[in-house]
């Protein structure tokens, strides 16, 4: 299991590492943290001609907290959003999502741009994103833009990011209004990729009844899925609404897969279960926020 | 492929003593510390991150060596099990617990509890057993069943005090 | 430190280099070798039509490609089957590489030599082998069907079928008051040693002579079987298991195609080369276990005795059968664990499939037998309304019964004589130990807070010990140390702490004055291998035995220094002395460094110790020779240790579990084992042992399987996806022992290596049964599947 060959670049500046990626595209791949990417060049399930290594990219390895948004470069590790006092203070939702990312060791290299730019659909942060309706900013020769998350990810595995463009940050918004945010999920070993993962957002009106509800999840689709479970729980008090019903209403929405580790109706049914009790906690921690 | 690959000199400063080799970009840090600097304490078990047997401290934090290419980490400090002894070579406070506490078998794994260990101790320093365990639980060992390395996260961090 | 090491937990003398980076395993040898990698086959059945180098020869640093037209002579046979039995009428071994046909996914077909794994692999990659596709059989039902043939010279893939019994089972069901019957499952799992395989040789033209390091739990027999595939003199040979990383069966299989083809190469090239097993490898190119179906019968009266019991066994042995019918044999014999059914009848069918061979590991078909036993006496303990402790209680043979003769053949090809045990003590202690009786209580008031909880329980005996015979070799060093060997190998379990332990008693020496040699044919020629719990009993007995007559011999030769008759002397701290004497007394005492001194008596003298020895050192009796007559000089001998049969150890665990009524998910609450090995050499190495064990049992019973698709292709070939237990999936384990001396052998000790594993399956299955209502009749079980159970109940 060793990787194969590759032609290796190291830039020094966001500059430099566009242009290289532009002369190589469409044969260069990014390496950033390197915990999703590595394994597949060591059993050669991925050989890319060029790699663009960019962790001499310092300048990317900001966590920036702006008013109501997080922005995390792409040379920020997983640990360093986690551990991160400022984005905590303001988005609870990414230290306790990334605490389910894996084991410490692995975020303490993984990027948290690395593994959005992965777009693995059992990837924690692919999820976070979309629920919050965040987005991802890319580099290249041409330019700069800036891509909605519902955008950004178009199937498993793939991005809307072209081969000569770089992910050089993302944005988590911080919900607006009263709200609560909470991550939960069943995986078969602590630290792996989960069999069914949920983070679900909950925002109550001034008299603490629900006034919104959205969920997405890992793992039980191809691609990160938000649904609005508003309907199901609309106007109830926050600790009466029928989160139960809010579950129902996401399973029946969700579409996953059998495979090694659970049955497609075991999956439906976490995810039933895991809404209901994810939304029930998020709507308790909006009424105290 | 016939073409000879691109060579890169790669200096790391390993267990405090600056050390370099020339290596191709492929090279794995774990390969490049075990068979570039005959550093062999680095156990590689997996070569996909997943079991942690070539974990070392790179800057202090320990990382997969299995998952990064040497050239990536050119510069950087890392410290290995042979680094985790004291000054005088005799065994780290860490070691000494794994001993105490019967906290190996084969010994193979050992090295990636005892790099990730020590730098949990330096974060947490009175870890509960609960956290103990949780501090080990990117690690796999086959041997031990766990109990006695969970018992020698707490016997270090009780060796740590007693000696600082 | 005292000489009472023995019984004492001492920490392990191996540790000190393992923990601060200086052991050497496998791959931490040799760096200047070549890399060998190898093309292996992505299919599951197929003929090889042709295998096509050409993109591969002009890659820098390649040094050789092999095939099998390559192997000459012996080295391109079969490789052997090492235990023949009758059996075993269709036995069927690989070749090293694939000759016309490859019968498994990850079977070797081509080697490479290169200048770096990373080039070999860069080779393999190049390399272009055609195929034609034969159709696969996967999964027990596939092969029993029989349809489709693995090997087309094997009907029915039948490789073995075997019947034992005792008495007239059937007949015995028959007039039985209550009959049950039961169809269960266990599924495959594998060793996963965190060190895969390794071999490392480098042949001596100029002495002609080849030395190997492998990763294996059989170096001796290597070293015999190396001799015999390259046609070389056997002494020619020398073969060293290094430090190695776990072994838990599947490094006693040998000679591996690896272990035959790099020394192989070594020798054809003149250069050193090794192979270290990568992960991918290891699941794909070693063994698995486990995967058994079963049929039980068992008839019983009122009060849960069973009557007559007949199990029907349909094993998966993989594409090949190396290691013969060792694991579905113990299945069925050791199925009985302490119960003594009135009859017994068992059958087995040892069934090719295209998948990884099967060969022993942890446990070797134990797990599966105590599964089939424990789920039985479960289901005769809900019919009658019995507690399970009592119904097993009922069916216990009892201490005065020992030793108890089941008149079954065993493993070893001799009778299956239990020689010591007291089962319904182990099961008083284990009641106490985990509340048995105050259970109820407690899930009555988990269920008032809507929590779902359960309890099991599981009994076993074990095999231990088993023969032939292992030796050891002890001698005192003129400065007074002891250097001990063993030919036995040690994958981690503290051989060389234990072995010392015996050592030091007997010579009455500190224990860290004493440092053994294990697995390395240069030390000790003679020997097995380590597996069936069988270190300790074999070479510890062996290993006494030498340290008594180089005690014996001490004394004789301090007696004459001291003028005293040895049989007034001991040895305390390594002097030799008058008992009860203080040691330093004048003419009362001897170190014993000196009388290895003057064991050997020296021509040369080469240092202060060799000038004490020499013809003119001291005070000599001319009337003797130097060596006495029928003596042989140094302070040295050879004990060797040959069991009767089997010495069975015993053990029982329970669980206590919690199953979420809404997500399935299973958590261990309390893990509870009490065990009887006998006499405890270290108590807390057995007790390492036995929380290993488990954890590999809760591995097999609640994370661990071999998921093979119906092409034969292993889906989770990685650490991703066979889930072995971390830290946060294992339970804590409350541990209590009993010791039941073994009467078969001088140390009264018995096996401890395997006892942890074998109960898992059973306890809890056991326990998620009592949880949930219903019987779990299929292991391992995920929560995805108890859902699914769940479903179907609720659907009925």
């Amino acid at each position: 299991m060793k990787p194969a060959g590759f032609a290796y670049h190291r830039p020094a500046t966001v500059d430099d590492a566009v242009a290289v990626l532009a002369e190589v595209s469409p044969a260069g791949k990014v390496l950033a943290g390197g915990q999703s990417l590595v394994p597949l060049l060591n059993m050669r399930l991925a050989a890319p001609e060029h790699l663009v290594d960019i962790n001499r990219l310092t300048e990317l390895a900001y966590v920036r907290v702006d008013g109501d948004e997080v922005t995390v470069g792409a040379l920020a590790r997983h640990a360093d959003v986690e551990h991160d006092d400022a984005a905590y203070a303001v988005l609870p939702l990414l230290r306790d999502t990334l605490e389910h990312v894996a084991h410490p060791t692995i975020r303490n290299r993984g990027t948290t741009v690395g593994s959005i730019a992965h777009a693995d659909p059992a990837g924690e942060l692919t999820a976070v994103l979309t629920l919050l309706g965040g987005t991802a900013t890319l580099r290249s020769m041409r330019g700069e833009r800036t891509v909605a998350a519902a955008d950004f990810f178009t199937g498993p595995l793939t991005t809307c990011a072209d081969a000569d463009e770089l992910v050089t940050s993302v944005t988590f918004p911080v919900p607006e209004g009263r709200t609560g945010a909470v991550w939960t999920e069943v995986a078969r070993r602590h630290g792996d990729y989960a069999v069914c993962g949920t983070g679900v957002v909950v925002t109550l009106d001034d008299d603490l009844r629900v006034a919104g509800a959205r969920s997405a999840y890992v793992s039980m689709g191809p691609e990160p899925a938000v649904l609005d479970l508003t309907d199901a729980v609309a106007g109830a008090m926050y600790d009466d609404a029928d989160w139960a019903a809010a579950g129902r209403l996401a399973a029946g929405r969700l579409e996953p897969d059998d495979d090694i580790h659970a049955t497609a109706a075991y999956r439906s049914h976490l995810a039933e279960v895991l809404t209901a009790r994810a939304a029930g906690d998020a709507a308790r921690r909006a009424a105290v926020a | 492929m016939s073409a000879a690959e691109e060579l890169y000199e790669v200096s790391l400063v390993v267990n405090g003593v600056p050390r370099s080799a020339t290596v191709p970009a492929r090279r794995l840090l774990s390969d490049f510390l075990r068979h570039d600097l005959e550093l062999t304490g680095t156990h590689v078990g997996c070569e996909h991150g997943v079991c942690g047997a070539c974990t070392v401290l790179v800057d202090g934090r320990p990382i997969r060596s299995c998952l990064q290419f040497a050239v990536t980490v050119d510069g950087a400090e890392v410290t290995t099990v042979e680094g985790c002894t004291r000054p005088d070579g005799e065994l780290g406070h860490v070691q000494q617990a794994f001993r105490e506490c019967h906290g190996l078998q084969c010994g193979f794994c050992t090295p990636g509890f005892v790099t990730t260990i020590t730098a949990y101790l330096e974060e947490n320093p009175a870890p509960t057993a609960d956290q103990a365990r949780e501090a080990i639980a990117g690690n796999l060992c086959r041997c031990t069943g766990y109990q006695n390395i969970v018992a020698s996260v707490l016997r270090a961090a009780e060796l740590r005090a007693e000696r600082a | 430190m005292t000489t009472r090491a023995f019984g004492e937990p001492i920490q392990r003398l191996e540790d000190p280099r393992l923990l601060t980076g200086q052991g050497r395993f496998l791959d931490d040898i040799g760096h200047g070798a070549l890399a060998a990698a190898f093309v292996r086959s992505p299919h599951a059945h197929a003929r090889i039509v042709s295998i096509d180098v050409t993109d591969a020869v002009d890659v820098d640093g390649l040094v050789a490609i092999y095939t099998h037209e390559d192997l000459d002579g012996r080295a391109g046979e079969p490789l052997p089957l090492l235990i023949p039995h009758a059996a075993l009428t269709h036995g069927r071994t690989a070749y090293a590489l694939a000759k016309d046909e490859v019968n498994h996914v990850g079977e070797p077909i081509a080697m490479v030599v290169a200048t770096d794994r990373y080039v070999a692999e860069d080779v393999c990659a190049r390399i272009r082998v055609e195929y034609d596709f034969l159709p696969p059989v996967v999964g027990i039902e596939a092969a029993r069907d029989g349809e489709l043939l693995v090997h087309e010279d094997v009907p029915g893939n039948v490789a073995a079928h075997m019947v034992q019994s005792r008495g007239d089972a059937v007949a015995a069901i028959e007039a039985a008051p209550h009959v049950l019957e039961l169809d269960l499952a266990i599924e495959r799992s594998a060793s996963t040693p965190l060190e895969g395989k390794g071999v490392h040789a480098r042949w001596d033209a100029d002495d002609a002579s080849l030395r190997v390091y492998t990763s294996t739990q059989a170096s001796t027999s290597v070293r015999a079987a190396l001799a015999a595939r390259l046609e070389l003199p056997p002494d020619r040979v020398e073969v060293i298991a290094p430090d190695v990383g776990g072994g838990f069966g599947v490094k006693i299989v040998h000679p591996w195609p690896e272990e035959v083809l790099v020394p192989w190469a070594a020798i054809r090239l003149g250069r050193e080369v090794k192979w270290a097993e990568d992960r991918r490898e290891h699941f794909v190119g070693a063994a698995h276990e486990r995967g058994q179906l079963q049929h039980v019968r068992v008839g019983f009266d009122d009060d849960g005795r069973l009557l007559g019991l007949d199990v029907t066994v349909w094993h998966d042995n993989g594409a090949y059968t190396p290691y013969g019918i060792i694991v579905p044999i113990i299945t069925t014999t050791q199925l009985l664990g302490p119960y003594k059914p009135g009859a017994y009848r068992a059958e087995f069918f040892s069934l090719y499939t295209n998948t990884v061979t099967v060969t022993p590991y942890r446990g070797a078909g134990r797990p599966q037998g105590c599964f089939a036993m424990e789920r039985t006496m479960d289901a005769v303990a809900a019919y009658l309304g019995l507690d399970r402790t009592v119904v097993r209680e009922r069916n216990f043979i009892r201490p005065d019964e020992m030793p108890y003769d089941h008149g079954l053949i065993f493993q070893d090809g001799r009778p299956l004589i239990y020689d010591s045990g007291d089962y319904p003590a182990t099961l008083e202690k284990l009641k106490k130990l985990v509340g048995w009786d105050e259970f109820e209580a407690f899930r009555d008031e988990a269920r008032a807070a809507g929590r779902r909880v359960g309890i099991g329980l599981a009994c076993y005996v074990e095999g231990t010990g088993v023969g032939p015979y292992e030796g050891g070799w002890v001698k005192v060093e003129t400065d007074g140390s002891v250097v001990a060997a063993t030919g036995l190998t040690t994958q981690g379990q503290g051989h060389k702490t234990v072995f010392a332990q015996v050592v030091a008693a007997e010579l009455g020496v500190p224990v860290d004055r004493v440092t053994v040699t294990t697995g390395d044919t240069r030390r000790f020629g003679y020997a097995v291998g380590t597996f069936a719990s069988r270190a300790a009993v074999m070479s510890g007995n062996a290993l006494a035995t030498a340290a008594r007559k180089v005690r014996d011999k001490a004394l004789r030769i301090a007696g004459e220094a001291l003028e005293a008759d040895p049989r007034d002397l001991e040895i305390v701290d390594g002097v030799v002395r008058v008992v009860g004497s203080p040691s330093g007394a004048p003419g009362g005492s001897i170190p014993l460094a000196t009388v290895a001194v003057l064991a050997n008596p020296l021509r040369y003298a080469f240092d202060r110790e060799a000038e004490r020895a020499t013809q003119f050192g001291g005070p000599v009796d001319y009337s003797k020779p130097p060596v006495a007559e029928g003596e042989s000089p140094g302070l040295e001998d050879t004990g060797y240790y040959s069991p009767p049969r089997s010495t069975f150890a015993n053990g029982m665990h329970a669980a206590i579990v919690e199953t979420d009524p809404d997500t399935a998910e299973i958590t261990i609450l309390r893990y509870c084992v009490v065990h009887d090995c006998g006499t405890l050499i270290n108590p807390r190495l057995v007790e390492g042992q036995i929380h290993g064990g488990v954890a590999q049992g809760v591995g097999g019973a609640l994370y661990e399987r071999m998921v093979y698709d119906d092409a034969g292709q292993l889906l989770n070939a990685s650490f991703m996806d066979f889930l072995m237990p971390y830290s946060t999936e294992v339970p804590f384990i409350e541990t209590d022992h009993l010791e039941t001396p073994s009467p078969l052998n001088p140390l009264g000790v018995k096996g401890a290596g395997e006892a942890g594993v074998i109960p898992g399956s059973a306890v809890l299955a056991s326990a998620i049964s009592d949880a949930e209502g219903f019987a779990i009749t299929r292991m391992p079980i995920s929560p995805s599947d108890l859902f699914s159970l769940r479903l179907a109940r609720e659907s009925r």
